[in-house]
């Protein structure tokens, strides 16, 4: 049992008209592992999440989540296996007309206003954990700074205890500092929880911070995977110019 | 030009016709399944009872003086419109007869419909445009939450029962605009005119009125879910969504106006 993958892609392809985003991508994420795509901005990478949420469709290929098939799942089969994953999406993603612990609690009460006392502490329970405190509770997500803004998005992430996080730029828009503070609470969760991670960013420093392999996106295609040890000599071209960070190499 | 020139330019002509015709159909399809599955979606549960009320208070309540105002006036201008007209050919004791069918059967469901369209199609698309753009509507989805359920089906059948409870006040008060005008303008009889209202008033009339109405609201919150959900490209796209939805919901309230007129009283 332990060989089955928590995530599973085989030959997974999307195009958008006539425009291939993702070609004949493979990967593999074993149950508790932290794994990261990296690649640039256009080579597939939030497409290749959305589409293992269900957020699109694959055009071609399959998808397994522990060894079950979701391309092939019906609609309410579908929601069950979703109930297994958490997104932490770029901007947060939190919904400015309801109120930070609504928001945390949102996927316990699939957003019906009940349950007050007992859902207020599970997500007081749950910002305690980001590393903020019960005074954000009733506060709207407007009236919160970025990086406050991320960690709410985070602990929303979490609330109903999903067995894989996905984490769509965790870094990007906050100053380095909160940058690593969102680094290592992603490393502590992965760690305190038990979750298999899933992080796509271009941030280098994020990339070795939080992940235990790393595959790279270009164009579409999955062009190098290895651990992330290996991430500075890879041998291949792309990953070298991407990880350097120079405009000149193999992708213009 | 040569055979194959002419034949080339008989082809780019039915494509040019083709074309547009094809995607207005797609879009008509796509729209009909939207429908289609927002109220599939909505008979069965998690229902969303508050998130009902809320729309309702948004879309009903808050419309109110903006239906009542455009009413009134109308009602009056029409009154006078009538009286003056009619004096050409001695037909001025038609106002309160052409007052109240005018109003319940045309004015007051049209100009409610669209008093109404400007302002909640219009918000609906922006709001929903902007949580598209954020992502906001793909959280709500991992958040194992049906964006159909929670954020269409409350607005569709919010607008769908909120509309027949506006025309229903925008009738009364344009019926009264022009009985106010008529008695205090145009020195009709108070007690004369009200009972040539009531004489003529039908209750085909008035149900027409409200099937008119509850159309009408149908469309006003489908274009407006429908432009919001489609929206993408950022700031500009939700602008886009929002004339988009408005201009759409006018187009569909005035061309099912027709056919309804048509059919019922033609």
């Amino acid at each position: 049992m332990a060989d089955i993958p928590k995530i599973e892609l085989r030959g997974v392809s999307k195009s958008f008209g006539a425009k291939a985003v993702l070609r004949d991508v493979s990967f593999a994420v074993a149950p508790g592992e932290a794994f990261t795509i990296i690649g640039g901005s256009g080579s597939g990478k939030s497409v290749t999440l959305k589409c293992i949420l269900g957020l699109m469709e694959a055009d071609a290929g399959k998808i397994f989540v522990d060894g079950e098939e979701i391309t092939a799942m019906k609609p309410a089969e579908r929601d069950r296996v979703r109930a297994k994953f958490g997104m932490l999406f770029q901007g947060g993603a939190l919904f400015d007309s309801l109120s930070v612990w609504r928001n945390v609690t949102f996927a316990l009460t699939q957003g019906r206003l009940k349950g007050g006392g007992e859902l207020r502490k599970i997500a007081e329970e749950n910002l305690e954990r980001v590393g903020l405190g019960a005074e954000v509770l009733d506060l709207r997500p407007s009236e919160l700074s970025g990086g406050m803004q991320k960690r709410v998005a985070l602990a929303r992430a979490i609330a109903h205890r999903p067995e894989i996080v996905f984490f769509d730029e965790p870094t990007t828009g906050l100053d380095p500092i909160r940058a690593d503070i969102i680094n290592k609470l992603i490393v502590e969760l992965v760690r305190d929880l038990g979750i298999t991670a899933v992080a796509i960013t271009h941030d280098m420093q994020s990339v070795e911070k939080i992940s235990d392999r790393v595959a790279m996106l270009y164009d579409g295609a999955i062009v190098w995977t290895g651990p992330t040890a290996d991430l500075r000599h890879s041998g291949n071209s792309h990953v070298d110019q991407f990880v350097e960070g120079r405009s000149d190499g193999p992708a213009e | 030009m040569g055979e194959a020139g002419a034949i080339n330019t008989v082809i780019s002509l039915f494509a040019a016709i083709g074309r547009p015709v094809i995607s207005a159909f797609a879009t008509i399809g796509r729209i009909a399944l939207f429908a289609l599955t927002t109220i599939r979606r909505a008979l069965t549960p998690p229902y969303y009872p508050i998130r009902l009320l809320e729309q309702l208070l948004s879309i009903g309540w808050y419309s109110l003086p903006v239906v009542a105002l455009t009413a009134a006036f109308t009602g009056m201008a029409l009154a006078q419109q009538i009286y003056t007209g009619g004096m050409r050919f001695n037909a001025q004791s038609t106002v309160p007869a052409i007052v109240v069918i005018g109003m319940v059967r045309e004015l007051g469901p049209v100009l409610t419909g669209l008093m109404v369209a400007g302002r909640v199609s219009s918000a609906m698309a922006a709001e929903i445009g902007t949580m598209r753009v954020t992502e906001q509507i793909d959280a709500m989805v991992t958040l194992r939450t049906d964006p159909y359920r929670y954020l269409i089906a409350p607005r569709l059948f919010a607008s769908i029962i909120a509309l027949p409870l506006l025309v229903c006040v925008a009738n009364v008060i344009g019926i009264f605009g022009g009985y106010l005008l008529s008695v205090y303008k145009l020195g009709f009889n108070p007690a004369g005119y009200l009972e040539m209202t009531a004489n003529i008033l039908e209750s085909d009339d008035i149900v027409m009125s409200l099937v008119k109405a509850a159309v009408f609201g149908f469309f006003i919150a489908l274009m407006g879910c429908y432009a919001g959900v489609r929206t993408a490209g950022g700031a500009a796209g939700v602008g886009r969504a929002t004339t988009d939805a408005v201009v759409w919901a006018f187009v569909l309230i005035l061309l099912s106006n027709l056919i309804l007129t048509v059919a019922a009283f033609g």
